[in-house]
């Protein structure tokens, strides 16, 4: 089943910026999927629409077969959704706030109090329940709204950008919980600017740029379908020039540092067995960005 | 079409703000408790005798019901208000955005929450002015009613302070400037009849005189306005206001992009 279809979604807002321009794009049920685009491409107005918080100008969105427009109250019952900035009362306790949260849902009370004390455990938050959120640190308030989304089980968690600002270590965790959320069955739109963190966690993704997507499909074909690679090279000592290799082009980017820009056909072995030919030495070779990245920036640029 | 139950959102709703106000009851319950009580003090001990009797019942006595009506007016008001404004500034309003609550819900919770403080503000000022005053009940009935009238129609009010309101002065500024007055003018430390003309006929233009004249023929009988006058009044405005209200927050006035 479709978990997510939205077709030509447009949004104008009153200052005249065109921040949706036909946006269409569709999840499938179960998927951990990313929404990836530069700043202002139209990610956040995207989650907005579906969540309720920006009006559309156009277009159509389903959630799990239930039209936006018709049963908007069904299609936010059916979503949780972490927001990219804190957006709680910084006066209440993390465990006020979730269970209320819960309450919106229509979630009874007792019902919500063993649900939270569950997730705040899971979370790490348990010790800190009965503080105002003020005090808890940055990652801890990440952690109280991702709680908080999912304290109704959502059938889709929609995250915008959920791991900004949050150490490596936690970023880690974050990652885990997100895994293990997702193999028990719940559907994830993630929006992120860490394309590691994208590469990692989902199956499936689509790009965004200015308002449409252009870029879209499983994650390992996305990836496959970068037409060159990029290797960065250190030689032993500074050398003045490289001579082409079989398709392979390289530059100089530093006293010792090379950039290699390889055809999709084109191997490392190749071009270290062609840097050896010319007696370079080569101490160090690495990929210049991930095959994530280097899809996005050719994509969006 | 499946439909989301608003009972419980409801209900989590007002208990929220219900929480809100007693948790902060230093803030929220005693500052009206020490003014009625200078209040009473000073107009109704020190400078009633001078006064004497008006419309029959000592001066310490006839300003009760306005005293009551000020508390239940100005606690229902600036709860909503200032809880709402919060929780725009805040953002945490898109917790209730993101969610199935309805609009009218929403409404609804707010203004629950907000009556509900200023009803208890009223009782509380009623108990204090039994220490100064001790005013007779005529018509309980009445008196409730009208109590929980202008709880509604003010909680509704500041949930429109809080909705238009763009900062916090925004949010004191309709208190400060147009609610406040209204109050002092309503007719709560003098008979409206015994005003001269036109300034009589120009206090009719004030909703807050037909609360202050239904409370006081709660406690005392006798209505400078008839009673069904006032109760028709009221409603009407507090209907008027509440469409308004939601008509606003379906439209997302404030709340939405």
């Amino acid at each position: 089943m479709i978990a997510l279809d939205i077709q030509g979604l447009t949004k104008q807002y009153a200052t005249g910026a065109k921040a949706l321009q036909g946006l269409s794009m569709r999840v499938e049920e179960g998927a951990m999927h990313a929404l990836l685009g530069a700043n202002g491409a139209g990610k956040t107005t995207t989650i907005g629409i579906l969540t309720g918080l920006v009006r559309k100008s156009g277009g159509t969105a389903t959630v799990l077969g239930h039209d936006l427009d018709a049963e908007p109250e069904v299609v936010r019952s059916l979503i949780g959704v972490v927001p990219q900035e804190f957006n709680f009362s910084i006066f209440e306790t993390p465990f006020d706030i979730c269970v209320t949260q819960a309450g919106f849902y229509g979630v009874p009370r007792q019902e919500a109090v063993t649900r939270v004390e569950a997730l705040l455990k899971q979370l790490g938050l348990w010790e800190k329940r009965a503080l105002p959120s003020r005090t808890l640190s940055g990652g801890m308030k990440r952690r109280l709204m991702i709680a908080r989304a999912l304290v109704h089980q959502p059938k889709i968690l929609l995250l915008d950008e959920p791991t900004a600002g949050v150490d490596v270590e936690l970023r880690r965790s974050m990652w885990e919980f997100l895994q293990t959320l997702n193999a028990q069955g719940t559907t994830i739109l993630l929006t992120t600017h860490y394309l590691e963190e994208a590469e990692q966690l989902c199956q499936t993704a689509s790009i965004i740029k200015q308002g449409t997507i252009v870029r879209e499909g499983k994650m390992a074909e996305l990836v496959a379908s970068l037409d060159v690679k990029r290797f960065v090279f250190t030689t032993a000592t500074p050398i003045a020039s490289v001579s082409p290799i079989d398709g392979i082009v390289c530059k100089k980017i530093g006293d010792l540092e090379w950039d290699a820009e390889l055809p999709q056909t084109g191997t490392v072995t190749a071009l270290l067995a062609g840097l050896s030919a010319q007696g370079i030495t080569v101490t160090d070779i690495r990929p210049r960005n991930n095959r994530l990245e280097e899809l996005f920036l050719q994509t969006i640029s | 079409m499946a439909t989301v139950s608003q009972w419980v959102p409801f209900r989590t709703l007002a208990w929220r703000e219900c929480h809100r106000f007693l948790r902060i009851w230093k803030q929220s319950l005693v500052p009206p408790l020490i003014t009625q009580s200078l209040y009473f003090i000073i107009f109704g001990a020190f400078l009633g005798a001078r006064v004497g009797d008006v419309q029959g019942v000592g001066y310490a006595q006839f300003i009760v019901p306005g005293m009551v009506m000020m508390g239940v007016i100005n606690g229902a008001f600036s709860n909503v208000a200032f809880s709402f404004f919060a929780a725009k500034f805040q953002r945490s309003i898109e917790e209730l955005l993101v969610s199935p609550v309805k609009p009218a819900t929403i409404l609804g919770g707010y203004v629950a929450g907000g009556a509900l403080r200023g009803l208890l503000t009223g009782l509380l000022i009623f108990a204090v002015s039994m220490f100064f005053a001790r005013p007779a009940v005529e018509h309980p009935f009445v008196l409730v009613a009208f109590a929980l009238l202008a709880a509604v129609l003010f909680a509704i009010g500041g949930f429109l302070n809080g909705l238009f309101a763009k900062s916090f002065d925004d949010a004191g500024v309709f208190t400060t400037f147009i609610l406040t007055p209204l109050i002092y003018l309503s007719g709560i430390f003098y008979p409206v009849t015994a005003l001269p003309e036109p300034w009589q006929t120009i206090s009719r233009i004030n909703p807050i005189l037909y609360l202050v004249s239904g409370m006081r023929a709660g406690f005392f009988g006798n209505p400078e306005i008839p009673v069904s006058v006032s109760l028709g009044m009221v409603a009407v405005i507090s209907v008027g206001l509440w469409m308004l209200a939601l008509r606003l927050l379906k439209q997302g006035r404030g709340l939405t992009a």
